[in-house]
């Protein structure tokens, strides 16, 4: 059996599954609940100053047939009292020693910063999660993502949490910013022990287009929230593949943003993440995902011959390049499995309109299944996305897989196009239909 | 076998009679319209005979414009809300349902179909201003599909439409023949209704059109589309004499359409016939309580009309098929007590009855489902009018105009006996063909 166990910058947890500071972590019961569950940590609802939430705090994206697969939230920091939290944080760790919990903290002055350490570490959090990221309400007070995207404003808090702190420090960065790598540095400069990314992204869901208010609507007015959920992971996972590759860098990562099954999980740890949190995902289906998450990661590390987490962290970091250094001479084309084809014809709609007119069709209603003309597909998978069958469109390498050409070696080699009838240029000989073909209407 | 009691009230008819496709709610609607694919040139379009835009329709419900996507069906076909639930869609819009051809459920077009009209006619949403009248009159005989839609298309364009029809109520054989598992009476009507109010055609009820109204309606109209239907069942042997209880199958279906608890039929009973009517008949003696209910057809099983859903439907509750089985004689003095059956071969394509193997099945009632004769005695008293050798109005293909230019024709008169949904087809088409011939 693989050992799921993992010590995140000194923190140690029985795998790799930890709670995001969000509602699931609102309290000593849910974290009981989903410790009891399986899961290895939970990072506690944000503790700081006093607040007051708003009703009606939520509204998600749903499409076609699933719901909330893009959750937006106008919530605050805990609301609880902070020596309710600290009584719950105590009880928790007497039961659960060995498994993670981390004291997620926003305050505003040094005083408080120093104050709030000492209690969560008195109260036995094994580490602390600075929140620099909350993009709603908490900025507005100069505090959240306001931090979080001044890079000197980061540093200088951290130094302060660093004068006291003794547990380790992670800093929860906002992707709110345009290089998450400059943030992600001065974290690091100040002094912090790890980061973990992404918190939520500023968002607006959607409008209520008979009232004109966007969702969620509070007494006829909305603001803009935070975005989560399935959504988000592609952002997430590049900012995480972004902090990974800073030269030199560090500090463990660990990932956030639209995580719900083991296979996303493995993605992030591929690209840099040695633990990982989930709010949404839970949210939705509560503790019990921890069922899923656990052996599917085991089976996983099992059947890729992985023994700790360790040794799969990264491992996609080497594959994840430039654009510059990408095979130019590498082709593939698209390959219709004509006995798996239902004849939906999707694929000839997308690459007649939205791509490269590189599909045709018979013309006949017995026989529905569309070809490619080989001559115009550049390769660039859109029919197979569109496809409704699994593995029915394929690509399929059409050079001798023998010459390799970057975009970086021709600028070396001083080998790159310089005007459109140059030869090395790409696009040249492509056929393009005439615009007026495209006329079907009488005018 | 035997497994539904005769309904005594109106709840237990419903139960008995309850409907295979029934309303979808706003969810089970959203869930289903994701499930579509917006196919491109998509076959369930081809199959559809009104060619309603079916990608589109579904994609308007799913982006919650219900609205827009009862607006597409009507378009097509006026008939939206019926044909929702009781056209074979099996063999229609969803057996040409790309999904089919990965063993995957396809999309419930019917019930997605239905979904979108009913929340249209429950609202009372109006989709459509008839242009200012033009001045023209065209006569309708028969309120059927046919001519409904007949009238519809023509009140859009302007013209003044008057509809004759014999029965008190409208809607033909969807309200006097469709089997009441597939749609309620007051659906039927209520979709007549919404129609009526949009369209402002008239319906002059218990109106049987005879020659010397016929003199009349040419005196006074500029065109008549003829929707009149099929005539009464068509026996295959001649009855010596009448007996109460061996009926017709349009007829004890009329009967019991209109009088759900007071027809009675008995324990046993026997269907004769391997089309869909005979299916019909069939299924619903059996949801009226009968014990035994046969189905005779003399031919083999593979080579029955009917579609095979509605023989499972049959099956399901519990019909049995006698195959290759010809009626010879109806037993019995003033009530037919048996039918005397001769086991049948097919001998070069040709029914055979095997001497010796003659036998008898004891019933209290026998249904004949045998098919429906021609109106051709009224249509013989038409000008002009021809007809082909099976009884039905020959019409130019894109116009349905008839042999006498006055008059246009549609709908199971003119096919023969199919679907609403082709009546519903036909009568629009005709309509734009009445439009051409009078206005060109
Ligand atoms: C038992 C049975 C079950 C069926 N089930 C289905 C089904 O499940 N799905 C489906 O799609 N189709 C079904 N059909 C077929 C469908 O009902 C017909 O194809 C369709 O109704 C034909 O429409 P129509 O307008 O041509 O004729 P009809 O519906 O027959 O309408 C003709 C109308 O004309 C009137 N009329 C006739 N002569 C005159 C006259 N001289 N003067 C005034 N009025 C006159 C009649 O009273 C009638 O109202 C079924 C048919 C039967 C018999
Ligand atoms: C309702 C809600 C409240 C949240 N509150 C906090 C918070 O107090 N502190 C914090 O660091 N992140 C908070 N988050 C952000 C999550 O921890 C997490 O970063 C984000 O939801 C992305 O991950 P996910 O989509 O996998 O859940 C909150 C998220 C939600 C949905
Ligand atoms: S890969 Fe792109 S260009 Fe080639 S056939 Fe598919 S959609 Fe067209
Ligand atoms: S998208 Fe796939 S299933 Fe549909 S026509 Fe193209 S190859 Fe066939
Ligand atoms: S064939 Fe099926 S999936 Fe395709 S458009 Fe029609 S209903 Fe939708």
């Amino acid at each position: 059996m693989p050992d799921l166990s993992v010590n995140f910058a000194g923190i140690k947890a029985p795998n790799p599954f930890w709670l995001a500071s969000a509602p699931p972590t609102n309290s000593g019961y849910q974290i009981m609940k989903a410790f009891d569950a399986g899961w290895g940590g939970a990072v506690w609802k944000t503790l700081g100053v006093p607040v007051v939430n708003v009703s009606s705090r939520y509204a998600s994206v749903n499409y076609k047939g699933n719901r909330m697969i893009g959750l937006n939230n106008i919530e605050l920091i805990t609301d609880r009292p902070l020596k309710d939290n600290l009584r719950e944080m105590e009880e928790v760790k007497k039961y659960f020693p060995d498994h993670a919990v981390i004291a997620s903290l926003m305050v505003e002055s040094k005083a408080q910063w120093h104050q709030i350490v000492k209690d969560v570490e008195n109260a036995g959090a094994d580490g602390i999660e600075l929140n620099f990221g909350c993009p709603h309400g908490m900025c507005e007070r100069g505090m959240g993502s306001a931090v979080g995207q001044e890079p000197s404003v980061l540093k200088t808090i951290v130094e302060w949490v660093m004068e006291v702190a003794k547990v380790p420090v992670i800093v929860k960065l906002t992707p709110n910013i345009s290089d998450i790598t400059y943030p992600a540095q001065a974290a690091k400069e100040g002094g912090a022990d790890a980061i973990s990314l992404i918190n939520t992204i500023q968002s607006l869901v959607g409008v209520d287009i008979d009232n004109f208010v966007p969702y969620p609507i509070v007494d006829g007015k909305s603001t803009n929230g935070g975005y989560c959920g399935p959504a988000v992971k592609p952002i997430a996972l590049n900012m995480t593949k972004n902090c990974a590759q800073i030269p030199n860098y560090d500090l463990p990562i660990s990932g956030i943003g639209g995580i719900e099954t083991w296979r996303d999980a493995v993605e992030f740890m591929l690209l840099g993440a040695s633990t990982v949190q989930i709010c949404t995902a839970v949210m939705h289906y509560g503790f019990g995902i921890i069922r899923d998450l656990v052996p599917g990661l085991e089976s996983y590390m099992i059947d890729k011959g992985f023994n700790t987490i360790d040794e799969m962290v990264g491992k996609a970091l080497p594959n994840t390049k430039t654009w510059e250094n990408l095979n130019l001479k590498y082709k593939v084309t698209a390959s219709i499995d004509e006995s798996k084809c239902i004849g939906c014809q999707l694929c000839y709609t997308a690459c007649e309109d939205g791509a490269h007119q590189a599909i045709g069709l018979k013309g006949d209603e017995e026989n529905r299944i569309p070809f490619i003309i080989d001559e115009n597909c550049v390769g660039c998978n859109l029919c197979s996305l569109v496809c409704p069958v699994e593995e029915c469109i394929t690509m399929v390498q059409t050079d001798d897989g023998k010459s390799h050409n970057t975009w970086k070696e021709r600028t070396e080699a001083n080998e790159i196009p310089n005007d459109f009838n140059d030869e090395r240029a790409g696009g040249n000989g492509h056929w393009i239909p005439e615009p007026k073909d495209a006329l079907k209407k009488k005018r | 076998m035997g497994e539904y009691k005769k309904p005594k009230t109106a709840e237990e008819f419903e139960q008995n009679f309850s409907q295979i496709k029934p309303l979808m709610d706003a969810s089970m609607a959203y869930y289903e319209s994701s499930r579509c694919l917006f196919c491109y040139d998509a076959p369930c379009v081809t199959a559809c005979p009104t060619g309603i835009d079916i990608p589109l329709f579904i994609r308007q419900i799913n982006n919650k414009n219900t609205k827009g996507a009862a607006k597409t069906i009507y378009d097509s076909n006026y008939f939206g809300n019926a044909c929702g639930k009781v056209c074979p869609t099996e063999v229609l819009c969803e057996g040409a349902c790309v999904y089919n051809h990965r063993d995957a459920k396809p999309i419930e077009i019917g019930r997605l179909q239905s979904y979108a009209t009913q929340d249209a006619m429950q609202k009372e949403i109006t989709l459509y201003q008839p242009a200012p009248a033009n001045g023209k009159k065209v006569a309708i005989i028969g309120a059927g599909p046919a001519g409904i839609a007949c009238a519809c298309e023509l009140s859009l364009l302007g013209y003044e439409v008057h509809i004759f029809e014999a029965k008190s109520q409208p809607s033909g054989l969807t309200l006097y023949g469709v089997a009441p598992y597939k749609i309620t009476n007051e659906e039927i009507l209520q979709e007549v209704e919404y129609l009526q109010n949009q369209f402002g055609f008239k319906i002059c009820f218990n109106e049987r059109v005879d020659s010397e109204k016929l003199v009349e309606l040419e005196k006074n109209y500029q065109a008549i589309f003829l929707g009149i239907g099929l005539g009464k069942t068509r026996f295959p042997f001649p009855m010596e004499k009448e007996m109460p209880n061996v009926i017709g199958a349009t007829e004890i279906i009329e009967q019991l359409k209109v009088n759900h608890l007071t027809t009675n039929l008995g324990d046993q009973v026997i269907v004769i016939g391997g089309g869909n009517t005979a299916m019909d008949a069939a299924s619903e003696a059996a949801r009226l309580g009968a014990k035994h209910v046969t189905l005779a057809y003399r031919r083999s099983k593979e080579e029955m009309g009917a579609y095979e859903f509605e023989y499972d439907l049959a099956k399901a509750v519990g019909v049995q098929g006698v195959f290759n089985a010809q009626p010879l004689e109806i037993i019995g003095t003033d009530q037919a007590e048996a039918v005397r059956f001769v086991r049948t071969e097919l001998v070069d394509g040709n029914v055979r009855p095997i001497e010796g193997s003659e036998f008898t099945i004891a019933c209290d009632a026998v249904i004949f489902a045998t098919g429906q004769s021609k109106q051709v005695d009224f249509l013989n008293k038409i000008k002009d009018l021809e007809l082909d050798d099976k009884g039905k109005i020959k019409v130019k293909e894109a116009s349905f105009q008839t042999t006498n230019p006055m008059y246009f024709a549609g709908g199971d008169a003119v096919n023969g006996g199919a679907e609403v949904v082709n009546a519903a087809a036909d009568g629009k088409q005709a309509a734009l063909g009445i439009h051409d011939f009078l206005i060109a």
